[in-house]
């Protein structure tokens, strides 16, 4: 694959804090417009290498480019090219949704005409004009989850890194959540997400299991699920996290 | 040994429990199954003694909550929702900080939290704040039984935490199940619901429906197919605009697909697919599980 087909490429990543390794050397690519799945247990590495991929954490030691930016020399530039949402961060509670568009917008550069212009397509996309004005704080948990997604991606990032965002979010919502995914990614946008809902590592194109550091299984869920003569994505996860000696 | 009656709280505008009642028996393992904002904290909160309801009464082991506040307090074991132990004391030293509050010592009962403590011993003298996710939550367990309460209320104790953790927590709740302990446990995870003798599911600060996993499976549930295809976007969205459809949900790799009207016709929804192109088809039929009937209950809920 052409250099330009891959949003990510991680090659040998090394994140040491003292003596812990807590990224072993990692090496895996993503591809543009896929829908990436980042599992593993809690303690495995996920967030480290999460937050390196996001420019918030230098790695110790290994080479990695998003968006074709090295992450050494191009920090910044890797910081204006993503979209990231979080279960425990998303919009302003004490804002109203116009006000967390129109900061975000600001953030991530747009053009006043322009964040309007998107402003009104995002407030149509959730079929909700009326929550324009309304505090954020104000509105239930899915709804909030759905509006930060479609903020992430309000400057039409290539890649957009989503750390468990429907935890504890209603099984209804959770879909429709993921409808907004799968629309992001067949508009070519990479979408790198964790999570610990299992049926959900089966929407992705592609998955990755990390256990103590390092990547034990990277494929397709159908590809996994073959492999460990599994029926579901869940005991996939259950033969590989046992192993782990690091997961409490 | 627990009982809600007519129980309702209001946050300002916001209606978090609207009159329920429903009651809780002596060693039952009860699952209060809703996502976020159905009203499962509060409760919690109100049956521990840390929020008084706007109206109706609540009694453990025959004592009012409300009226009876202190010596509720030393019935019950408490697990928030967030770790609230002290992350400057360390793990041995919160520990020991319970078991004196309480009037107890460690080793006095130290045998109910042996199997959990053992995993979390060799970080003793670590301070509590610099535990990993899984093992503040077994320090939290262990302070929470740590004065044999006979009563234990756990606030989704698995939120966060991985399908491996997941399953090992419930196993240790098994265990105390037979220490004739009596535990009430929230949760956002439909699938922990069917280790629970007896379920809540809440929604809105509503209860959609209560009994026993399987019973609410039987009575709500429907026969549904299971639906694959080479592309399973466009099947779910050809699926979602087929006037035939009642309901189309994905889960997982398969679409759970349910038909109106009474008849249950493999050969409809074949036909339907080959129409619009789709190829690689499987249909198999299955049955509504949990998460199924959850939704289910929270569209007629809208209604």
């Amino acid at each position: 694959m052409e250099q330009k087909d891959k949003a990510i490429e991680v090659k040998g990543l090394v994140k040491k804090f003292g003596n812990f390794v807590a990224n072993d050397n990692l090496t895996f690519d993503v591809y543009k417009g896929e829908i990436f799945g980042f599992l593993g247990a809690n303690g495995a590495g996920k967030t480290t290498a999460m937050r390196i991929l996001c420019g918030l954490s230098m790695p110790t030691s290994g080479k990695l480019r998003v968006n074709g930016f090295d992450v050494y020399r191009q920090n910044e530039k890797i910081k204006a090219s993503i979209g990231y949402m979080s279960q425990k961060f998303s919009l302003y509670e004490d804002l109203t949704v116009a006000e967390n568009i129109r900061f975000y917008g600001g953030i991530y550069g747009l053009k006043r005409a322009d964040r309007i212009k998107k402003q009104e397509l995002l407030l149509e996309n959730l079929e909700m004009p009326e929550i324009k004005d309304k505090l954020v704080g104000s509105l239930p948990l899915g709804w909030k989850q759905k509006l930060a997604f479609l903020v992430a991606i309000i400057h039409d990032p290539k890649i957009v890194f989503l750390d468990e965002p429907t935890g504890g979010v209603d099984p209804i919502t959770r879909r429709q959540f993921w409808n907004l995914i799968y629309e992001a990614s067949s508009r070519g946008i990479t979408v790198f997400v964790t999570t610990h809902y299992m049926d959900e590592a089966e929407y992705c194109d592609r998955v990755t299991i990390m256990v103590d550091g390092r990547i034990e299984a990277l494929d397709s869920p159908a590809g996994l699920m073959k492999t460990y003569n599994a029926e579901n994505m869940n005991e996939v996860f259950l033969q590989l996290a046992r192993k782990a000696k690091n997961s409490e | 040994m627990i009982k809600f009656n007519n129980i309702s709280k209001s946050y300002g505008d916001i209606a978090a429990v609207g009159n329920i009642s429903f009651g809780v028996e002596k060693n039952e393992l009860f699952g209060l199954i809703g996502p976020d904002g159905a009203g499962k904290t509060s409760l919690l909160r109100m049956l521990v003694t840390l929020l008084l309801p706007d109206s109706g009464t609540m009694e453990i082991a025959g004592l009012d909550v409300v009226r009876d506040y202190r010596k509720i307090r030393l019935m019950v074991g408490y697990m928030p929702g967030r770790f609230s132990l002290y992350q400057d004391l360390t793990v041995e030293e919160n520990l020991q900080f319970f078991a004196s509050v309480f009037g107890t010592t460690v080793q006095e009962n130290y045998h109910l939290i042996e199997d959990i403590y053992k995993q979390i011993e060799p970080f003793k003298n670590r301070r509590a704040g610099k535990l990993s996710g899984g093992m503040k939550q077994k320090l939290a367990l262990s302070c929470a039984l740590i004065h044999k309460p006979e009563v234990l209320v756990l606030d989704e104790p698995t939120t966060g935490v991985d399908a491996v953790s997941r399953r090992e927590f419930w196993d240790m709740l098994d265990k105390l199940k037979n220490e004739g302990i009596t535990i009430l446990v929230s949760t956002p995870y439909m699938d922990e619901a069917s280790r629970c003798d007896r379920v809540a599911l809440l929604q809105n600060g509503e209860i959609l429906s209560i009994d026993k996993p399987q019973k609410i499976v039987e009575k709500e549930g429907q026969r549904l197919w299971k639906v694959k295809a080479a592309n399973i976007y466009n099947l779910l969205t050809d699926l979602e605009k087929w006037e035939q459809t009642k309901s189309v949900y994905p889960f997982g790799q398969f679409l759970h697909l349910t038909i109106k009207g009474e008849s249950f016709d493999r050969g409809v929804v074949h036909d339907f697919l080959i129409g619009k192109g789709h190829e690689s088809i499987t249909i198999e039929p299955d049955f509504s599980g949990i998460e199924d009937v959850f939704m289910d209950l929270m569209t007629r809920q809208k209604v």
